[in-house]
């Protein structure tokens, strides 16, 4: 019994050692925070619209879920001769991508549902400096990803440098070398949003979804109170 | 059974107000449902107003464009036309078009904002088909009653060129004429009606 | 007058339609032991679920197209475009991880209570034809959002049918219609899962519950309640389905539904349990994704396939996870239905048998390395133990006693208010400020640590008497 129930510990356990990775930085992500969306979106069209589609989104929906005059969506955030009801897609060609970075630039609806923010968060965050790379540059997250650093203006060069931790483990540590257009704290701040905007754009049906799970579940309540009452009343005679 | 001692007021109330909470809840429920069946966003947004150029029409032509999925007409009718569609108002059902569907800036004589240029939802009122342009005066098949006009293939309706419906022909009303406005002088917007009447 | 016309359409009806006799007969006729508790709540669950399913189903098909190129966007479109669309989609995603949880309590019920021995041997055996309707319909079912999980689960699943020898190849070929999985897969998947599939299962629920109410229903105690009867005919421990059970099984479902809307309304993707991450990127038959895992409720019987070293005896050893559930009335020879009466060797045989299908179960979802492997065998032998050596200590097991009548145990909700006075005690408030009202209120209590000492000190000694 006992040996069982440590195999049953050391089962468990395993989730954890085989998990070994670079830990992600913690994105802070609030969707009802319409401003950084407003600025992610912005962001969103200005540096990644180029490559990547968000095809599943419209620029009505945006404008509608963050509060947004369509018009004003149209002349701020969307690119020139976009129409409201259009679906964000890059203006890319698919065949050029192709033969300019190797494979074609994933549409970036859904990447916040499969990869998560504080992934994404890391990834745009973790770009240093890689002679030995092809592009020149690579990432500590996604080891030779296919896309060059879209923000390295704003960032800035960072180069890898090997540490040591206190129980020896080897670890790479990014150092800012060069400074970007953006300070560290602003730089930071203009991921998140972008980042934020994606997880919005992953589900943005998500603040209205828990807003009317609170009446739901207050509904169901009731109807559960009365349905124990009933029962009760029927059952006191059943011994 | 074992009934003796039951509250039957109490039971009575719990099973109304659980009926009444339950049929309230399935109500809530089935709107989703409903709901869903509604034109999507991607149906609104196919649905969404056209924009078209009729600086290049000539007189007597007629273009077909898509809104909403149906084929809607412009037709640039010459002053002949005009003339001859005053002469008709006996023969027609509802010649003031009071009964027929047009925006308010539509509502005259010829059904049009500028009286040459005319736009018409290309479907007939009576069972849905797109009736045929027939511009020419008295052709064989129609007869010399035939002032020029739209012609449904279906069930032989008769329609003059400002999609009015004559007597005695199956469709109960006009053409119906979709909202529509000038941006310029050449150029219309189908599905947006003009900016004094939206207000 | 109107009253009259109202009663004459019901005549008219019930003349020419046996609603009465069909109602009586399985309503307010049937007559149910009265003991049943909280683990005879989720047959009632899973019809629901199933109705909930049928239902989000026939308006999710609305708007899904079962088409390779266009599969992943059209779900994306029901997501967000469709109105409504979100919840209708999450109702069923989450419903069919629902489904199996219900369906899986409802068999561990069985278990507990020996419902699928004499004389309902039929009742499990159309149970478990459900079951595994239910696994190719949730199989199939996955496919259809043509996510990398879908696309690579479908191409591993398929490819068991490959260890088959001699036909193995050509049937595989045969299920997906074309070398890998591809369009002609996902359509004709959409067809099982739609039409024929639903089909089966809404008869087998219809065989399944016919053949119950012929013999009746089982109960915690394991007596046959027909034994004992009253002058008119009626068991004297049965109550009439309705209203005692419909009532009973509203609470059940309000409480369910509790859950379910939960879930629904704020953790939809179950921590990626309930919808996997890697199914938010469209299937690509290139690239594989690093680690794949069914969804979970089939995870204990992939955990089983991995753990055998050999692809045929793998998908007979996954096979066989299930074909032996088929023949457990005949593999129990114990004279006694329920846990209650058994004697320690089949409680203990029952918790390693749940502890090893619960390990099973996340094994299945963790990558397969060479300890979980190792760990996977012991419990695959484990589970296989706990049926096939079944003959054996069911028959020699010494049995308590089993009485003629139901017993009653009281339930919680009785018990709760003296178990609450034995672990709190009140609070000697200073008596100057205190006032008797005070002294009776909640916050007057304060827990009681001899009594919760003797409480658990008593829950120890029932756990373990109840073992031997």
């Amino acid at each position: 019994m006992k040996n069982l129930i440590a195999l049953l510990l050391l089962s468990l356990s395993f989730g954890v050692v085989a998990s070994e990775s670079i830990e992600l930085q913690k994105a802070n992500i609030d969707l009802s925070n319409n401003a950084s969306l407003q600025r992610g979106a912005k962001h969103f069209v200005t540096y990644c619209l180029g490559c990547h589609s968000i095809k599943h989104i419209r620029y009505l929906r945006i404008a509608l879920d963050i509060d947004v005059d369509p018009k004003k969506v149209l002349k701020d955030i969307a690119p020139e001769g976009a129409n409201i009801y259009d679906q964000m897609h890059s203006a890319m060609n698919a065949h050029d991508a192709e033969k300019w970075f190797g494979t074609q630039p994933p549409d970036l609806s859904l990447i916040a549902r499969s990869r998560g923010a504080d992934w994404l968060y890391s990834y745009l965050k973790s770009y240093y400096i890689d002679p030995k790379s092809p592009r020149g540059v690579n990432n500590l997250i996604f080891e030779d990803t296919a896309m060059p650093n879209p923000l390295w203006q704003l960032q800035g060069e960072q180069h890898a440098e090997p540490r040591k931790n206190i129980w020896g483990h080897e670890y790479t540590n990014l150092v800012l070398k060069e400074p970007g257009t953006l300070s560290e704290g602003e730089f930071e701040i203009f991921v998140n949003d972008l980042v934020n905007f994606l997880v919005y754009v992953g589900e943005p049906v998500q603040l209205e979804r828990q807003r009317l799970g609170k009446y739901v579940l207050f509904f169901i309540l009731m109807f559960l109170v009365l349905a124990y009452l009933l029962k009760k009343e029927y059952w006191k005679n059943i011994h | 059974m074992k009934n003796e001692g039951v509250d039957q007021s109490k039971r009575q109330f719990l099973t109304t107000a659980l009926t009444v909470v339950g049929a309230v809840g399935t109500g809530y429920l089935a709107v989703p449902f409903l709901a869903q069946m509604q034109p999507s966003a991607k149906a609104m947004a196919a649905g969404a107003p056209v924009e078209v150029d009729i600086s290049k029409m000539e007189p007597g032509q007629l273009i077909r464009v898509a809104w909403r999925g149906k084929p809607v007409w412009i037709l640039n009718r010459t002053p002949q036309v005009l003339e001859t569609l005053i002469t008709l108002d006996n023969e027609l059902r509802d010649p003031l078009s009071l009964e027929s569907i047009q925006p308010e800036s539509s509502k005259n004589s010829v059904r049009s904002i500028k009286p040459e240029v005319f736009v018409a939802v290309g479907l007939c009122t009576h069972l849905g088909c797109s009736p045929t342009f027939r511009p020419e005066i008295a052709p064989n098949d129609l007869g010399d009653k035939w002032k020029g006009g739209f012609f449904c293939p279906c069930h032989g309706s008769w329609f003059d060129l400002a999609g009015r419906v004559y007597r005695g022909v199956p469709a109960p009303t006009n053409l119906e004429i979709p909202p529509y406005r000038y941006i310029t002088e050449t150029q219309l917007i189908i599905g947006e009606v003009p900016e004094e009447e939206s207000v | 007058m109107k009253r009259n016309r109202v009663t004459e359409c019901n005549d008219w009806f019930l003349e020419r339609f046996p609603l009465t006799k069909l109602w009586n007969e399985h309503m307010a006729h049937y007559y149910a032991p009265k003991n049943f508790n909280f683990w005879y709540f989720f047959g009632s669950l899973a019809l629901l679920v199933l109705v909930n399913q049928i239902l989000t189903g026939i308006f999710l098909t609305m708007n899904y197209k079962p088409d390779a190129k266009l599969a992943f966007d059209s779900v994306e479109y029901i997501m967000r475009d469709v109105n409504w669309g979100w919840l209708i989609r999450y109702m069923h995603s989450t419903g069919s991880s629902a489904f199996f949880i219900v369906v899986y309590l409802h068999m561990f019920r069985g278990l507990l209570y020996g419902s699928f021995k004499h004389p309902r041997e039929l009742v499990w055996i159309f149970g478990m034809l459900l079951f595994v309707a239910l696994m190719a319909e949730a199989f199939m079912g996955y496919l259809l959002p043509w996510g990398q999980m879908s696309y690579w689960g479908a191409q591993v699943i398929i490819s068991l049918f490959s260890a088959i020898p001699v036909i193995g190849d050509d049937l595989s070929l045969w299920l997906r219609g074309d070398y890998v999985v591809s369009d002609a897969t996902l359509n004709r998947f959409f067809a099982f899962h739609v039409i024929a599939v639903p089909l089966a299962l809404v008869m087998l629920v219809f065989l399944h519950i016919v053949a119950l109410h012929e013999v009746g229903s089982n109960n915690p105690d394991g007596i046959e309640i027909k034994d004992s009867k009253d002058p008119w005919g009626h068991p004297v421990d049965g109550i009439p389905f309705h209203p005692y059970y419909t009532v009973k099984d509203l609470v059940g479902v309000g409480v369910f539904m509790l859950f379910f809307a939960t879930v629904i309304f704020y953790i939809p993707e179950m921590g990626g349990y309930f919808l996997e991450p890697a199914n938010f990127i469209p299937a690509d038959p290139m690239k594989t994704p690093e680690h794949i895992a069914p969804v979970w409720y089939f995870t204990p019987f992939y955990a089983i396939l991995r753990a055998i070293p050999d692809k045929f005896a793998g998908v007979i050893g996954m096979g066989g996870a299930i074909v032996v559930l088929f023949l457990l009335p005949w593999l129990d020879r114990s004279p006694v239905k329920s846990i209650r009466y058994r004697g320690g060797i089949y409680k203990k045989a029952l918790m390693l048998f749940v502890i090893s299908f619960i390990a099973l179960g996340y094994l299945g979802t963790q990558p397969a390395t060479p300890t979980a492997t190792i760990v996977a065998r012991f419990f695959t032998a484990i589970y296989f133990g706990f049926f096939l050596l079944m003959p054996l200590y069911t028959r020699w097991e010494k049995t308590k006693p089993v009485p003629k009548r139901l017993t009653t145990i009281h339930s919680l909700e009785e018990q709760l208010p003296a178990l609450i006075e034995e672990i709190t005690q009140i609070k000697q408030g200073s008596t100057e400020i205190g006032h008797a009202a005070f002294k009776s209120s909640f916050f007057a209590i304060r827990p009681n640590p001899k009594g919760i000492r003797n409480l658990i000190s008593r829950l120890a000694k029932n756990a373990k008497g109840s073992l031997d």
